[in-house]
């Protein structure tokens, strides 16, 4: 399993109810059905994954967060809401982030770093648009259209009065390494956040 | 049927009748003393009974399924693209039962059979039955067959519904439900459309309060009237234009009323062959069971709340361009069940033919339902 999906597996508990945004083709939710006990829903687009999950066993609901929204979950629904890299390629991040609140006590996100060395070094030194493992894509048909570093998400949760509870930095083979937690916005390449409302235990 | 037989085809089959003579209660408060549903089956039933798989039909549908009756047979059963060895309903691996319902017109007893206890026909005198009657007239089958557990009670559009109630009715007897192009319940423009169907049939001077078979005759104007608004609920507008357009059967108007337009006289020659084949009073009856059902209303109009007693897992398939049952209806359904915390998984499959999508083997539906019918096969060890 991809380091970010291991390390976000030992967060889930026996008995939790999931809900997994943009879910790929159920890794995660499979493992979590299978090994934790946990149960939920995964939400996808892509044909490919969605029959994937069904041929899997996990519960997908074909759904688009830009076009379709979340408002057919009820509030407090989850025990966790699950976003691993689908929050930069979402139209409005801050409302699927309050939305994520809505729905479950806990948030789970996961995002590439804009701000890795390495994409700065690029811009710095080429002029054109960085594109990185992590970010495999052209300017013009790439997917991330909301590109945000840490400090960005960061700022974004102070404004939002959403609590970051924990937060890993993974390199781009989502290892955790040491390197990446010395300076995490310079040079980590995925960040997992833990959020909660302020108000939340 | 072709000849060479394809290789996913069921080939040969042979309706079979099922004779039930414990009353049953029906939710109007009649009852039926005896009753036979005519039924057909492909595949093996596997020795712990657990490959079994029903088959549900929808307003106009039967017990012919799949295969074909006869060699000189022409069109095979209405969900053949979907049942057959490799095909979504593989059956290789399940046991499938498809039969017709009670009050139907193909076998089954309905208004078209005698009433064994008048020795006359039933017609309009046979009950009003319902999607929860006829889930109660399948599970007796389900006890005639040794199955105590349905792998998968799957159907399309009036079908679906019944893979539902089935999930409601009996939330031990069934571990997978597949609603496809379906709807918890009809909306009122749906109920329109039904009402517009029944007053073509009741208006029709033939019809003589539903004992046209007593004065030697048949309501064959209003049932034909009935089909051609139902058809157009049917295809899309994109699927229409596709087919028709505004193509004329003649090179230039001719500023009268006969059928001009291809789309005219297609609908005229689908309506013809449908009255000279369907019982009018079957279909009065099909349209009224699809106008009640509701499994919501006793629950408050809480569909979540009448969710919480299933205990299957569903597969919910809609149609892009489906305007009877839009994907809406779907969704609707797919909302309650996650509010009930019930296993779902849904998908919207975009193609062009409107409601009759689900009776179309498009690549994506196809996809999605092998996929899913290929876990319950392996769930059920098949």
């Amino acid at each position: 399993m991809r380091a970010d999906l291991e390390i976000i597996q030992q967060w889930i508990k026996p008995g939790h109810h999931v809900l997994d945004l943009g879910c790929g083709d159920g890794t995660l939710l499979d493992f979590l059905q299978s090994e934790r006990g946990a149960s939920g829903y995964g939400l996808e687009i892509n044909p490919a994954h969605i029959t994937h999950c069904m041929s899997r066993g996990v519960s997908v609901i074909e759904q688009n967060l830009d076009t379709q929204g979340l408002a057919n979950f009820d509030d407090n629904s989850f025990d966790v809401v699950l976003m691993t890299q689908a929050l930069q390629a979402v139209r409005r991040p801050d409302k699927v982030l309050d939305e994520m609140l809505r729905l479950g006590n806990e948030g789970i996100v996961t995002f590439p770093n804009f701000a890795h060395w390495r994409l700065r070094w690029g811009l710095a030194l080429s002029g054109r648009m960085p594109e990185s493992e992590a970010l495999p894509y052209k300017w013009y048909n790439t997917p991330n259209i909301r590109l945000c570093t840490f400090h960005d998400f960061e700022a974004l949760c102070r404004q939002k009065s959403i609590r970051i509870t924990s937060r890993k930095v993974v390199d781009g083979q989502h290892q955790n390494s040491w390197v990446a937690r010395l300076w995490p916005n310079l040079l980590g390449e995925i960040a997992i956040y833990r959020i909660t409302r302020e108000n939340s235990q | 049927m072709p000849d060479p037989l394809p290789a996913d085809s069921v080939g040969l089959v042979t309706p079979q009748t099922y004779h039930f003579d414990t009353p049953l209660e029906l939710a109007c408060g009649k009852v039926l003393n005896r009753y036979e549903l005519v039924v057909e089956t492909y595949g093996e039933l596997n020795a712990s009974a657990s490959n079994a798989i029903l088959i549900c039909h929808a307003l106009s549908g039967h017990h012919h399924a799949a295969g074909y009756h006869s060699a000189d047979e022409r069109k095979a059963g209405w969900w053949n693209s979907c049942i057959g060895p490799g095909k979504p309903i593989d059956t290789r691996r399940f046991f499938v039962v498809s039969l017709n319902n009670l009050g139907g017109c193909h076998g089954s007893t309905g208004p078209s059979s005698t009433n064994p206890d008048t020795g006359s026909l039933y017609g309009p005198d046979f009950p009003v039955v319902t999607v929860t009657d006829w889930v109660n007239s399948q599970a007796r089958l389900a006890d005639k067959l040794n199955i105590e557990c349905w792998a998968a009670v799957v159907g399309g559009s009036l079908g679906g519904m019944q893979a539902l109630q089935w999930s409601l009715t009996y939330p031990e007897r069934i571990s997978h439900a597949a609603v496809i192009a379906s709807t918890p319940r009809l909306s009122a423009q749906n109920i329109a459309f039904n009402e517009v169907a029944r007053q073509a049939i009741t208006s029709d001077p033939e019809f003589h309060a539903g004992r046209y078979s007593n004065n030697l005759t048949l309501p064959r104007r209003g049932l034909m009237l009935a089909r051609m608004v139902g058809h157009i609920t049917y295809l899309s507008d994109a699927s229409m234009g596709e087919k028709f357009g505004r193509e004329l059967r003649e090179k230039a108007y001719k500023f009268g009323y006969d059928a001009e337009f291809q789309v005219e006289s297609y609908l005229r020659y689908q309506g013809e062959r449908f009255s000279e084949s369907f019982d009018a009073n079957t279909y009065l009856l099909m349209t009224k069971a699809l106008d009640y059902f509701d499994p919501a209303y006793e629950f408050g109009g809480d569909l979540a709340k009448a969710l919480q007693g299933a205990r299957c897992e569903f597969l919910v398939l809609s149609f892009s361009t489906d305007w009877r049952f839009a994907p809406e209806r779907s969704e609707e359904l797919v909302k309650a069940m996650i509010s009930a915390r019930r296993k779902v998984s849904y998908a919207e499959i975009d193609a062009p033919w409107g409601h009759d999508g689900f009776l179309i083997p498009t690549p994506r539906y196809t996809d999605v339902f092998t996929a899913y019918m290929d876990r319950v096969a392996r769930e059920v060890g098949a």
